[in-house]
């Protein structure tokens, strides 16, 4: 399975630790990398998530849409700064989705998928909902513009 | 043309729209050339309104909450005119659909929409769907606040949101901002509803897990007032428990309804309040700038009160007993004094209810230009409101709709009815409906026998899914398969209006398709037979029971 990183078009190579189940993970919450199934609660993690590099969250199909709760969860709630990966159902066209939710590197073996990565977050130069990805949404933008407009008033 | 007195896009609204159609421009590209198959292309062009129908794709138009101005039913006339057969049909969701859109004009049929700020984006698929309202909304007289305000802080909240557009199943959200509910709160997965508490503030009583289709559920409430800056975040957090726990084993339990259902409604809020807490004073919470920013947008139109007794319309109403029965079922009181809402009938007889071709479309636009402030709505009941109308501008109003075939006086009777496009469009479909609305249509045709008749809503579904919301209907007409042969099962006593949510009950077996006229008379006979002074059909039936109804129609088919 090819992996992806933003910033190479190309898949990149796999070198960081191999992750353990979740169920194997949970008897000493040591190992540095865990795999999730998407009906494992991600709460059961924030405790350890210092020891963590690598979380894998799965998309059985790519019309499951439970891990994109999962990551926001993680990255916004418990402030998971690690690798965050998608596994499955992984389609180019979910991009910009898992990108806002926080996931930042993906398995995937469909054609083009390095170049759609590569693009993803331009696709949509507005966004309408605050995440953890930080991008100001529409109605901050409209605000700030208001309030620079009363400013110069 | 009349300035719009609704939401107008700004520059970030029309850039995410424009990118939106290229980007489905490219993955229509792919499609055809074979990189993506039809499985990994379905749920894309899903997102985008473009569903694959029994004969064509039918492309789904979304309107949010309803309302239209009148340069933008123009825009659809002309879309329905450059890239279908020159009509399309208004759904009980407040959508159009066009039938017969070729794969390859999808996006530039997206691309005209877009000149208009208009899409068809989430009007399918498993996510959060254009939010309905109330079709009388800035204009009914007991509207607490405009629920359009909302429903476009939820139209932008729920644009593309990247956590909600895998969800279990579609969530469809639907607020009404007046105490008598238009917009059916009580059957959607999450119906909000204004009110004014003791304090004097208003808030929204959110209402989770109602429904029709092959489970149908009357909503729980899940809180009982909700601030209205927190709306987002509640909604949020409702939605974050329903993508974590909903069921997705089986489509058909997949709806948050059988989640409310299975668990408990108490159970649900725990979690919902539980993700609420933690969210709660975060990004998502309103700004009151934010908030008027918007609400500003839907500022009511500067309507002067005027006469509200008119000699003309007097005269006319003496001498054209149609246009007198008109003024009483198709028009409603409005807020200003002198004015009034029109309801344009879709539902002449015989017609397809909801289908409108583009010249009458066109036709409608320009009676808004001349008399309601260049504003349309769409009503679930599948008819055109034009909300803004002067009293004395009313005869005016009513030949400019005659001529268009759109005056007919049976907005709320008998042959207004609902249908969803059954058989004849969709592959969902065990049964026609469109040919047996058009049959009751055509036998109660007669508008003296059918203001007599009085109130009556028949709404006609073509499978379980009840497109047609049947079981809502105080005649509700289900199509079913035996065999090979179209059936139609009849209930009786369901009602959607003013908060009386109830589900009605299946009569009998269900008869032959040639027999569902003679059904539908045998039950308006026993009514008729037994009302009391001011009863409607339903009231009757609640009365009575099922029993004398029963014994007239297996008695007569």
């Amino acid at each position: 399975m090819a992996l992806y990183r933003e910033g190479a078009i190309e898949p990149v190579a796999d070198e960081g630790p191999v992750p353990v189940a979740f169920a194997e993970w949970l008897k000493d919450g040591k190992a540095p990398a865990v795999s999730l199934a998407n009906t494992d609660p991600v709460e059961a993690l924030q405790p350890h998530l210092g020891g963590l590099s690598l979380i894998v969250l799965h998309f059985p199909k790519f019309s499951d849409g439970r891990a994109y709760s999962q990551a926001r969860l993680l990255r916004e709630r418990f402030g998971y700064r690690g690798e965050l990966r998608a596994t499955g159902g992984v389609l180019r066209d979910q991009l910009p989705f898992l990108l806002r939710c926080g996931f930042d590197s993906f398995e995937s073996e469909q054609t083009g998928f390095g170049e759609a990565l590569a693009s993803a977050r331009t696709l949509f130069s507005v966004v309408y909902q605050p995440t953890g990805d930080g991008r100001a949404t529409a109605s901050q933008l409209r605000l700030q513009r208001r309030n620079v407009r009363l400013a110069a008033d | 043309m009349p300035d719009t007195h609704f939401y107008r896009y700004d520059d970030y609204d029309r850039s995410l729209i424009a990118e939106r159609v290229e980007q489905f421009r490219d993955q229509v590209r792919r499609r055809l050339a074979g990189e993506l198959t039809e499985e990994q292309f379905k749920p894309l062009r899903l997102t985008n309104g473009l569903y694959l129908q029994l004969h064509a794709y039918m492309l789904r138009i979304a309107i949010p909450y309803g309302t239209l101005s009148s340069r933008q039913l123009r825009k659809l006339a002309d879309i329905a005119r450059r890239f279908d057969r020159g009509y399309g049909h208004f759904t009980t969701r407040q959508n159009l659909q066009l039938n017969w859109i070729k794969l390859e004009d999808a996006p530039d049929a997206l691309a005209a929409l877009a000149e208009v700020d208009m899409h068809a984006i989430q009007t399918s698929g498993n996510l959060i769907r254009n939010v309905t309202a109330d079709h009388f909304a800035g204009a009914a007289v007991d509207e607490i606040e405009d629920p359009r305000i909302w429903c476009e802080i939820i139209r932008q909240w729920s644009t593309f949101h990247p956590e909600f557009s895998f969800l279990p199943r579609k969530f469809k959200i639907a607020i009404t901002g007046s105490p008598n509910d238009r917009a059916a709160v009580r059957v959607h997965d999450v119906g909000l509803r204004l009110w004014r508490n003791d304090q004097d503030d208003v808030g929204f009583e959110v209402i989770v897990g109602g429904g029709l289709g092959r489970t149908p559920l009357i909503g729980k409430t899940l809180r009982e007032f909700l601030p209205k800056e927190e709306l987002l975040a509640y909604l949020e957090a409702t939605l974050r428990v329903y993508n974590r726990y909903g069921r997705r084993d089986n489509l058909y339990k997949s709806r948050i309804k059988i989640l409310v259902h299975e668990v408990g409604v108490e159970k649900v809020r725990e979690e919902v309040e539980a993700e609420f807490a933690a969210i709660k004073d975060g990004a998502l919470k309103l700004a009151p700038e934010t908030i008027e920013a918007i609400a500003r947008q839907f500022a009511p139109p500067p309507l002067r009160p005027k006469r509200t007794r008119v000699p003309e319309v007097e005269a006319l109403k003496l001498e054209d007993r149609d246009f007198a029965l008109w003024l009483i079922s198709n028009t409603a009181p409005h807020r200003v004094p002198g004015h009034a809402i029109v309801t344009a009938s879709l539902k002449p007889a015989g017609a397809p209810p909801g289908d409108a071709s583009a010249v009458q479309m066109e036709g409608i636009a320009d009676i808004a230009d001349r008399y309601s402030q260049g504003e349309i709505r769409v009503s679930h009941e599948q008819n055109l409101v034009l909300p803004h109308v002067a009293i004395e501008d009313l005869p005016a109003v009513y030949k400019a709709l005659r001529r268009l075939g759109f005056a007919e006086a049976n907005v709320g009777k008998i042959t207004d009815i609902i249908a969803c496009p059954g058989l004849d469009y969709c592959a969902l479909a065990n049964a026609r409906s469109i040919p047996v609305a058009q049959r009751i249509s055509l036998h109660f045709a007669e508008l003296a026998r059918q203001h007599d008749i009085g109130d009556l809503k028949i709404k006609i579904s073509g499978c379980i899914n009840a497109c047609g919301h049947h079981h809502v209907g105080h005649i509700g007409i289900l199509g079913v398969d035996k065999n090979g042969v179209e059936l139609y099962q009849i209930s009786l006593g369901g009602d959607v209006d003013f908060g009386k949510t109830t589900l009605g009950t299946i009569l009998g077996p269900a008869v032959a398709a040639d027999k569902v006229v003679e059904a539908v008379d045998a039950l308006v006979a026993t009514y008729l037979e037994t009302r009391r002074t001011g009863e409607r059909f339903v009231d009757t039936y609640r009365r009575i029971g099922a029993q004398p109804f029963k014994d007239r129609v297996y008695g007569a088919v």
